[in-house]
């Protein structure tokens, strides 16, 4: 027995078919084409698959698609706007804050929201805000960093050229 | 023979060329493939340990509607060769490495059937409706026991547990031993790992029956090693098969295998003319991803009362679980090769026993066999310097070799290629400020604090390595072509999944070629383009990857020179080259550049008699001697008494991995690898039962680093080149893993050495310490601790 789900997804209205055991996070990859978001874990711990939910970072991986029915989901594919980094994506990459690539669009996601709440977060916030993402390669110093650095483009953004 | 630098790229900090599609999510991991008809794999693990295997029906799982075939053994082993092992060592018992298991099972998360489906949660469902009548039997699951004469047998066919002994004998031990003042004898227990990719592993294989070929994505280290191994397994032939490897998330060493999914969907694809998919779960992957460490040592230091150290002994025992993967009994002789450390001993015996046990194999997880070594001689020096009440420093300092005595023969046989172990220790002691450190010791010891500070002064082995000494090689292999347009495209053998040779190798091409990054691509990880490659472990892709680069850059500038020669109406000799420009000496003005070559090399219209047309060159590097990367690192640590909580008040991290090609990368894997020896130390360990029942099966009884647990770092570095290769550079991705463990062990030793804890094996976790100190601190809980200095 199929139901119907309509989320908006990176700002696009996105209706499917879905069983309705079917998981957000393969609702995204499968349904939407959408796979930057990625499993590590199945079980809420990793944080790979971190996606806004209503603006709130949540774990897609234990979240039924159903249960996201009428809501709107940033996804890291949707952080860029006219084709311009977030700050955030702008930190990561400046301050070197990842490596294999596999946690980093959960991370981000995870930071955004951070930042979205509290725009000059301490090194122990940032810490609590990322605790429930998992990453094997960097050790998390320039992921810290890149919050870091993140929060003050945020809070001096660029004047317009 | 000096890089040129005419871009000046060596040694910025650059940010990498990789990360735009990886901060994005466009990057593409081997889950993200799609491929018309794609089939998903799932399989049956086995839940027992040890087993026979009475009967499989599989009738319930065939009728599930969208199951495109369920497999056992039976279908699948005769039609496929066995999981292959490197290692040749003499007298090695190697059990029949199936696809899936035959008629007994041998460890939790032994395949027993796999199912084709048309989608992954139609597969998961039929693997519900499969029965399998286990006869459950003994398992084998602490090594130590498994030796016994009474003992289960992991393989009963073998008639014993013993899978392999090695011995590594050089000098005068006994007589040495003879001569000691003291014996310093610690057992030590370097814990079971697991690896936990933040990727688990998966691959899809597709066969396009026309030409008779194959093509499998996995995520892998080596792609190149499957594509010389898997014709063994699969009966397709080697320049039939083209493997890539698109993003992978994370390997360190656990990607670094002939995994059976690999072998059975590149089988199943063959027979059911459809591309299959398998990806691991979490579950899968701490049961059925290869295991790190687990060597259990008793070792003796020979030491005179100065603090010369003299011999060393060590009879180790290797837990190896029940199978043999891809280089499963090298990785612990690599611990008795690397086991004198940083230090002049004169005479070494290194006996080792490798057993099966019915767990997951184990095999190379980020050190390799090197993070045993330097722990077992770091905690020896420290206990050595404690007996002998000397400074932890200066006995280290005492028995280094000296700057000028390198090339330096060791007593296992290994020739350190560069080293000034001095300048490193002398680096990071000032970072610390040592003597600062040392009074806060004081002061808090006298406020009755459990304060300690650990030292680890390490050596490594990398840029792996001569032929000689690799099985399948350890050269490597590296293509530079300069297209028409006079853009780059450089090709390499080696495997990035993660440490950014997309960048650093365009740094190293740039400069040399006087081209911009932005001109170059470099392409890695599919054995269509580079049809040769070792591949990337044992922090070799620089060392040996990198130079390859440089070889062929020179073989294009000769050419060139020709080129440009017949061009400008001079011989090649009288040509000049510099910042990407070619001219006749003295005459800079009239000069040629790449573009202009690149068109008249493709052209070909205007080429002296005798040049081929085209301006590419791919070279194979066979290195001379592996590099020996070292440094020191300083733990300050504060455990608390009442939690046995540990907190790292001061991180000091000094690395010598010879000059940097991209500072901000290296200090990227230092970060990271000392992250994996955070874990080792604190909390990490893979536990099975006495049954054989894996009880760390997930992150939730895994504990890995959290961002929380990360001190803040103070990093430095020394540079001493390596004579190993052209740039001098010797690899630093398993460093910090090699590096640390013992100092933040010995910190945590040293704060409770006043309680009269002498040692404590890892994982260093809390209710450890607490139930240590409680011990020793029972009935005199009330008085004020006495301070020691």
């Amino acid at each position: 027995m199929k139901t119907s789900v309509n989320i908006r997804v990176n700002g696009t209205s996105r209706t499917h078919d879905v069983e309705p055991r079917l998981l957000l996070v393969h609702f995204l990859r499968d349904l939407c084409g959408l796979t930057g978001t990625h499993v590590g874990c199945e079980t809420t711990i990793c944080g790979a698959c971190t996606v806004l939910l209503n603006g709130q970072a949540v774990k897609a991986c234990t979240i039924l698609a159903v249960q996201a029915d009428g809501g709107e989901v940033t996804t890291i594919e949707g952080l860029a706007s006219n084709g311009r980094l977030h700050p955030v994506q702008e930190a990561f990459w400046e301050c070197h804050g990842l490596q294999c690539g596999f946690c980093t669009p959960g991370m981000i996601l995870a930071s955004v929201e951070l930042l979205q709440h509290n725009p000059r977060p301490s090194r122990e916030q940032i810490t609590h805000a990322i605790d429930g993402n998992l990453c094997r390669c960097t050790g998390y110093s320039h992921i810290i960093d890149a919050v870091q650095s993140a929060a003050k483009k945020m809070a001096r953004p660029e004047k317009a050229k | 023979m000096k890089s040129g630098t005419s871009n000046g790229y060596f040694g910025q900090a650059l940010k990498r060329v990789e990360d735009p599609r990886l901060i994005k999510g466009i990057a593409t991991y081997v889950d993200d493939l799609r491929l018309p008809g794609l089939l998903h794999a799932a399989i049956l693990r086995s839940p027992h340990a040890h087993a026979r295997i009475l009967g499989v029906k599989t009738e319930a799982a065939k009728n599930l509607p969208g199951v495109a075939g369920v497999f056992t053994g039976t279908d699948i082993n005769p039609a496929c060769g066995l999981v292959p092992c490197a290692s040749s060592m003499p007298g090695l018992k190697a059990p029949r490495h199936t696809m899936l298991a035959g008629d007994r099972v041998y460890f939790v998360g032994h395949p027993v059937v796999v199912v084709v489906a048309a989608s992954p949660a139609i597969a998961r469902d039929a693997l519900d409706l499969i029965e399998v009548d286990y006869d459950s039997l003994p398992a084998v699951t602490n090594p130590e026991k498994a030796l016994e004469k009474d003992s289960p047998l992991t393989h009963p066919d073998q008639g014993t547990n013993v899978a392999f002994t090695w011995l590594l004998a050089n000098g005068d031990v006994d007589g040495l031993f003879a001569q000691a003042d003291r014996v310093i004898k610690q057992r030590i227990v370097h814990q079971r790992l697991t690896p936990m990719a933040i990727e688990p592993r998966g691959c899809v294989a597709s066969y396009h029956a026309g030409e008779g070929s194959l093509t499998l994505w996995t995520s892998t280290q080596i792609p190149h090693l499957l594509r010389t191994l898997l014709p063994g397994v699969i009966g397709v032939a080697e320049n039939k098969i083209r493997i890539i490897t698109p993003e992978v998330g994370g390997g360190f060493g656990s990607k670094l295998d002939l995994y059976v999914e690999e072998a059975m969907c590149s089988h199943l694809a063959m027979r059911l003319g459809s591309p299959v998919k398998w990806i691991e779960g979490r579950r899968e992957n701490a049961m059925s991803t290869i295991h790190g460490r687990d060597q259990i040592g008793d070792y003796e230091l020979a030491v005179k009362n100065d603090g010369t150290v003299l011999a060393i002994k060590a009879r180790t025992i290797a837990d190896i679980g029940s199978y043999l993967q891809l280089l499963t009994p090298t990785i612990p002789t690599l611990t008795g090769l690397m086991i004198c450390g940083c230090y002049k001993l004169k005479a070494v015996r290194f006996e080792l026993t490798g057993v099966y046990t019915n767990k997951m194999a184990t095999d190379a997880y980020r050190g390799a066999g090197r993070p045993e070594a330097t722990y077992a001689i770091e905690r020896l020096m420290d206990l050595a310097a404690a007996e002998l009440g000397l400074d932890p420093a200066k006995i280290r300092q005492k028995n280094f070799p000296k700057p000028g005595e390198f090339p330096f023969q060791t007593a296992t046989g290994l020739m350190y290629d560069s080293g000034n172990y001095q300048r490193a220790l002398k680096k990071a002691q000032e970072l610390a400020r040592w003597d600062a450190l040392l009074r806060q010791r004081e002061q808090a010891r006298q406020a009755g604090r459990l304060f300690g500070i650990g030292l680890s002064t390490y050596v490594e082995i990398c840029g792996l390595g001569p032929s000689k000494i690799m099985a399948a090689g350890g050269w490597e292999w590296g293509c530079v072509r300069l297209e028409m347009s006079g853009k780059v495209t450089v090709i390499t053998g080696t495997t990035p999944h993660g440490q950014g040779q997309e960048t650093s190798f365009a740094q190293i091409v740039g400069d040399r070629l006087g081209v911009p990054m932005e001109d170059i691509v470099v392409l890695r990880g599919d054995t269509a383009s580079a049809h040769y490659g070792r591949d990337t472990y044992g922090s070799r892709a620089t060392a040996v990857g990198g130079t390859a680069l440089i070889m062929s850059v020179d073989k294009i500038i000769a050419k060139a020179k020709i080129l440009a020669g017949a061009l400008l109406g001079a011989s090649a000799k009288k040509i000049d080259f510099r910042n990407g420009r070619f001219w006749v000496k003295g005459k800079p003005k009239n000069a040629i550049d790449w573009k202009r070559l690149g068109q008249e090399a493709y052209e070909a219209k205007n080429l002296p008699a005798n040049l081929e047309p085209g301006l590419e060159a791919s070279s194979f590097f066979e290195p001379k001697n592996c590099t020996y990367p070292f440094g020191t690192h300083i733990v300050a640590v504060e455990v608390e008494r009442e939690t046995g909580d540990v907190k790292i008040v001061k991180y000091v991290a000094v690395d010598d991995c010879g000059p940097q090609v991209n500072p901000l990368l290296v200090e990227g894997q230092v970060q990271g690898g000392i992250a994996h020896s955070l874990g080792q130390v604190l909390f990490e360990r893979t536990v099975y039962d006495e049954n054989g029942q894996l009880l760390t099966g997930e992150f939730t009884d895994y504990p890995m680093p959290r961002a929380r647990d990360i001190p803040e770092y103070v990093i430095g570095s020394t540079v001493t080149p390596s004579p190993s290769n052209p740039m001098g550079v010797k690899g630093v991705g398993e460093a910090g893993t090699i590096g640390a463990n013992p100092a933040i062990a010995n910190a945590v030793m040293d704060a409770l050495a006043p309680l009269g804890i002498r040692h404590l094996d890892l994982p260093l976790l809390p209710e450890k310490l607490w139930r240590a100190i409680e011990e020793k601190t029972a009935g005199r809980k009330m008085k004020k601790p006495r301070s020691q200095s």
